[in-house]
């Protein structure tokens, strides 16, 4: 499975939204309707799942789906 | 080792009758019933009035445990009080309360570990009687968090409510026996969720009243995320201790801080939301009180019977944490 699969199946199970709803753009407030403590759920499921902490700064700036792919590819995560 | 064991005689709880509700709220500051609901599960909590102390509530929750246990003040050994919000810094709470209910010359003393107060006072009440230093011992958590409450924090003012609960603690069963236990602390989370002045390190001045310093400050996002993994862990290390798994688990009481947290922990734990007592709804966040209020409710509401195991999980201020099995005997 790619990450981006991974992300977006954490993403489905988390805020029960469809995957094709899942693009990179999506915004997880705006367009995936998630409040503030779905994104700190999202964010302890993303932790949890590729065992990496992360801060709420850095947690401040995944706002979209993109953003946390691009944040994990950073932090060497491939799957 | 004795074979001593530590029971659950009897239990209590008391709210100040004044309730506020969350449109009361939406007409104090800028915030919506659903805003709430949806972010904590909270719809009302109860108000002290001002005439109203912690020792005040406490003193209410104490004699309905005590009837609960049909015990005199005679034969209470011991008083201790978990709070974060005492009538005074000094003197003690407990020593307030054991004077209000005619107990003279026992030993009294309140302990500070956030809203864990009431899991670590059960710890220390199973320790003291276990050690033959006590037959008989009040364990409560009490509070009024709204004293310290920013009323111009509208993500927090809508959280906190007060009571207090009360629970008889005794050598002798039937009951509910203290079982397996876990407690923790680290304090290089303190500064997540504190009262920032008002203490030694910094003094209550005209400014710091002003700013609100003397109320709670609190980080929800990183306190969320550290409520979920240390109750999840504090249940399951009390589980292991008592050598049962959470298959044998018939009832969840933790902390009442958000139904959020609630739910979050209970997944962690693959437990379903039928074995998971929530009343936040009715009382808001009562740091210490929430779990004795909550076992009094399920005593009292008939919900527990004999070969029942209860798990108790709290998480507060420090950072602190604790769980505790309760096997209902």
């Amino acid at each position: 499975m790619s990450l981006e699969n991974r992300v977006t199946e954490i993403i489905v199970n988390k805020l029960g939204v469809k995957a094709e709803e899942v693009t990179p753009e999506a915004h997880f407030v705006t367009d995936l309707g998630a409040d503030s403590l779905d994104q700190v759920e999202l964010m302890m499921d993303f932790e949890d799942a590729f065992d990496l902490k992360i801060s709420d700064e850095e947690a401040g700036k995944l706002q979209t789906v993109g953003a946390v792919i691009d944040f994990l590819k950073a932090k060497g995560i491939s799957v | 080792m004795n074979n001593r064991q530590a029971y659950i005689v009897g239990t209590g709880h008391f709210v100040p009758s004044r309730i506020l509700t969350n449109a009361d709220l939406e007409r104090m500051v800028d915030t919506s019933d659903e805003w709430i609901t949806t972010r904590s599960g909270i719809k009302e909590r109860h108000i002290s009035e001002p005439s109203q102390a912690t020792s005040d509530l406490s003193i209410e929750a104490a004699r309905n445990a005590m009837d609960a246990a049909g015990w005199k003040p005679e034969d209470v050994q011991a008083v201790i009080v978990g709070t974060v919000t005492p009538d005074f810094v000094f003197p003690c709470t407990a020593a307030i309360i054991a004077n209000s209910l005619g107990m003279p010359n026992i030993p009294c003393y309140d302990f500070e570990a956030g809203c864990t107060g009431f899991v670590y006072g059960l710890i220390q009440a199973r320790a003291l009687i276990v050690s033959e230093t006590v037959d008989r011992i009040l364990v409560i958590g009490g509070e009024t968090l709204t004293r310290i409450t920013n009323w111009k924090d509208r993500s927090s003012c809508v959280l906190f409510g007060d009571g207090a609960g009360a629970v008889a603690v005794s050598s002798q069963g039937p009951g509910g026996l203290l079982g397996g236990w876990h407690w923790g602390a680290d304090g290089s989370f303190g500064s997540l969720l504190c009262q920032k002045a008002g203490g030694t390190r910094e003094p209550l001045t005209h400014e710091g009243l002003d700013e609100g310093r003397n109320t709670i400050y609190m980080e929800g996002g990183e306190i969320f995320k550290n409520a979920v993994r240390a109750m999840r862990d504090s249940a399951l290390f009390a589980l292991e201790k008592e050598g049962i798994t959470r298959a044998d688990v018939d009832l969840l009481i933790s902390h009442q801080a958000n139904v959020r947290i609630i739910d979050a922990t209970a997944r962690a734990l693959g437990l379903p939301s039928e074995k998971v007592f929530v009343n936040i709804n009715k009382f808001g966040n009562t740091s210490s009180a929430s779990i004795p209020i909550a076992l009094d409710e399920v005593v009292r509401g008939g919900l527990v019977k004999p070969g029942m195991n209860i798990v108790l999980a709290a998480f507060g201020a420090g950072l602190t944490w604790g769980g505790m099995v309760l096997r209902w005997k």
